[in-house]
């Protein structure tokens, strides 16, 4: 385009004569040598920090290559293979450790002959969350009721045996234990169980229809979300109640790999949605609502995890009835999706409350009631605003599990502190090579979540781009 | 151009009387925002909202839908009285549409998802439907071709054209404006205005707090004055213009026409 060079000077006035063609930048501005210039050898003080970091990974790199492969033993039977006196050079990991005792890492003392149970549930698992986290995969709806609905209970039979021989449901519990009993046993059950929960299913139903017209509600929409609710709970309960052949396997057995996973994987499924719930509850209109979700949270932020565990260990079967008992897993789990949940509640309230008030009235403009209104505007920008940190939570949970060790349930730490204690494999380097193999093993999941957290955001985010 | 079939035919259905209000009182704690407001808006009616920042206009059109509560006085809405029962609530916001100063458009959906989001959750339209009924609108408001892109992707004035094709595909009955230009560029207000006026020329029932005193000449049956939470002068706009009755407003208009 042809311009005319301006005047010197200011002109009092002036009309420009075309518009000015976009020209490529100078060349020192682009290339390699300007990304040097740039990042690495601005100014003095940048070029000390340049020579600092590479004097840093001077010190450290080498050693752990040299400790973790070079000077590394692969193979080997016993401490013999990893005893600088016995090979005759400087022994670094101790690798063949971590082989020997890889079943009871992954399976803590499963039983030998059942373990094919646990491969079947970390190879549905994957199956079905692989899908799940990949954007382009159809039937999203789908693989998310089956990996949040179906995966836990087939997770839970599967490890378990299920087989729980259900006794009574409500009924029994107000003493009605006989008679269900005998009604179940006249028309054809070993126990009341099935009776009781189908008059407990009805019983509820009716109270709900009842009720219905004091909130507002139909009688009859009252009755069917009660009886809906109840027939999902039943194919649970048959599903847990069913004898499937599977020998039983006490969660007390359970360990490793196995024991560290299943308490992560249910405290970041249960937090997330627990969390949400209190988050709402905080910020309800309603005092009582309101209250009763912020006492919870800070109840439990303000104790220690440890402490958690220990109450729901050693004091929670103190204070409950004889009979009944809850097993120690079970309790450990339940303490720690309350405690992440409680956590996650706070981080999704700092979400909720950078949402303008502009989209709650956009959407009630419209006639979204609540609940839909949260469902579909308010929530999932909230959460999108806050997944670094919920992927924090996540990550911070992930790690908090080793905790469990103290309230003696063996998980992927536990078994390998008992493993170090195998006088066949006592060499001095074996206590390190167990604690860089879980070292790894805790950052392979935890980068894992780390890297996924970015690329959905970066995904989301196009969306708000200009 | 000629007028929207849809827009035409519920037009027709409407009651005869849109929105009453009787003795509409309102406070913010102790202050008397709103100041024994009556107002009755037949079927089809134009009404254009005037005043200085803080005379209740806004929050006058914001009790209609409920967007404000009322404390004293009666508001009927398409022949529902608004209380404090949340159904009716909602069944009154399904047929008054509005469009906000800052558009509030959902940011994380697509134009296109914002205008069949309450059609396909509140009224329960099958999706394609919903759709063919959204792209109808956009081509209303001529910007169809954006339907796949995010709010923040188009300009204030696109913007504020989408909010008013998200408020039409409820096929409300009345519409309600709250200051729809006032944060536009300037070069962008023309082309919300003129939407605005196609949709006058449909029939539809509107209320619309602005400042265009030239949208108030073309399309308003009636022009209101408000001060102080207070309905001080309302007449056809000719008079309104020519001929203002009340001290304040002539002050007023002296202030806004040059």
């Amino acid at each position: 385009m042809d311009v005319s060079a301006p005047p010197a000077g200011t002109p009092a006035s002036f009309v420009s004569p075309g518009m000015i063609a976009p020209e490529p930048a100078p060349i020192s501005t682009r290339g390699p040598i300007a990304w040097s210039r740039a990042h690495l050898f601005g100014s003095p003080f940048q070029i000390i920090l340049t020579l600092f970091g590479l004097a840093v990974i001077y010190v450290v790199v080498p050693p752990v290559l040299r400790f973790f492969i070079f000077d590394a033993v692969f193979t080997g039977t016993g401490r013999n293979a990893c005893l600088p006196e016995v090979i005759g050079r400087p022994v670094g990991a101790c690798w063949p450790f971590i082989g020997a005792k890889f079943n009871q890492i992954v399976y803590g003392f499963y039983p030998e002959a059942e373990r094919w149970r646990v491969n079947l549930v970390y190879l549905i698992g994957v199956v079905l969350l692989a899908p799940l986290m990949i954007q382009k995969v159809p039937y999203k709806r789908l693989n998310a009721l089956l990996f949040f609905g179906a995966y836990p209970v087939a997770a839970y039979v599967l490890l378990t045996g299920g087989n729980l021989q259900l006794r009574g449901f409500l009924l029994s519990w107000v003493g009605l234990g006989p008679l269900v009993t005998t009604i179940g046993q006249a028309i054809g059950f070993s126990t009341g169980f099935w009776p009781d929960y189908v008059i407990s299913a009805l019983l509820v139903a009716a109270i709900a229809a009842a009720a219905a017209p004091v909130f507002a509600g139909s009688r009859k929409g009252a009755a069917k979300t009660a009886l809906g609710a109840f027939v999902i709970l039943g194919v649970v309960l048959a599903a847990v109640d069913i004898n499937f052949g599977l020998p039983w396997v006490e969660t007390r057995v359970w360990g490793g790999m196995l024991v560290t996973l299943v308490i992560a994987v249910t405290g970041i499924v249960a937090s997330l949605p627990l969390g949400i719930l209190l988050a709402l509850g905080r910020r309800s209109q309603m005092p009582l609502v309101r209250i009763a979700s912020t006492l919870f949270i800070e109840f439990w932020r303000g104790v220690p995890l440890i402490t958690v565990l220990f109450f729901a260990t050693y004091m929670l079967p103190l204070f409950l009835p004889g009979r009944f008992t809850i097993d120690g897993l079970l309790r450990a789990l339940v303490g720690v999706a309350l405690f992440a949940s409680a956590y996650m509640a706070e981080v999704v309230r700092g979400g909720l409350q950078a949402i303008p008030k502009g989209q709650y009235e956009g959407a009630q403009a419209l006639g979204l009631p609540g609940g839909l209104m949260m469902r579909l505007v308010v929530l999932p920008q909230a959460l999108k605003l806050v997944i670094p940190g919920i992927v924090n939570n996540f990550i911070g949970l992930f790690k908090d599990t080793t905790l469990v060790l103290i309230v003696s349930i063996f998980d992927l730490l536990g078994v390998l502190r008992a493993a170090f204690t195998d006088p066949a494999w006592a060499t001095p380097t074996t206590v390190v090579t167990g604690f860089g193999f879980a070292g790894l093993f805790y950052f392979v999941f935890c980068f894992g979540m780390s890297r996924y957290s970015m690329a959905l955001e970066k995904r989301l985010d196009r969306n708000r781009r200009h | 151009m000629s007028a929207d079939p849809i827009l035409a035919a519920d037009a027709a259905q409407a009651p005869a009387t849109a929105v009453e209000l009787i003795g509409v009182n309102k406070w913010y704690g102790d202050f008397h925002v709103l100041r024994d407001i009556n107002l009755t808006v037949k079927r089809g009616e134009r009404i254009v909202v005037c005043g200085p920042s803080g005379s209740g206009k806004s929050t006058m059109i914001r009790c209609i839908n409920r967007l404000e509560e009322h404390q004293r006085g009666k508001i009927v809405v398409d022949g529902i009285e608004l209380t404090n029962d949340l159904k009716r609530i909602d069944e009154v916001r399904r047929e008054v549409g509005m469009v906000f100063q800052h558009f509030n458009l959902f940011p994380h959906l697509t134009i296109l998802e914002n205008c069949i989001l309450a059609p396909t959750w509140v009224r329960k339209m099958p999706r394609k439907e919903a759709e063919d009924l959204a792209m109808h609108f956009l081509a209303k408001v001529k910007i169809p071709e954006q339907a796949g892109k995010y709010p923040g992707q188009l300009s204030g004035g696109q913007q504020q054209r989408v909010a008013i094709a998200r408020a039409l595909c409820m096929r409300p009955r009345i519409m309600l404006f709250d200051e729809p230009t006032s944060a536009l560029d300037p070069e962008m207000v023309k082309e919300v205005l003129e939407t605005m006026v196609s949709l006058a020329e449909d029939g539809m029932t509107m209320l619309c707090v602005t400042h265009e005193m030239g949208f108030a000449r073309q399309v308003a049956d009636r022009v209101i004055f408000m001060d102080a939470g207070q309905i001080i002068e309302m007449n056809e706009p000719n008079a309104f213009f020519s001929n203002p009755q009340h001290e304040r407003t002539r002050l007023f208009l002296s202030q806004i026409l040059h």
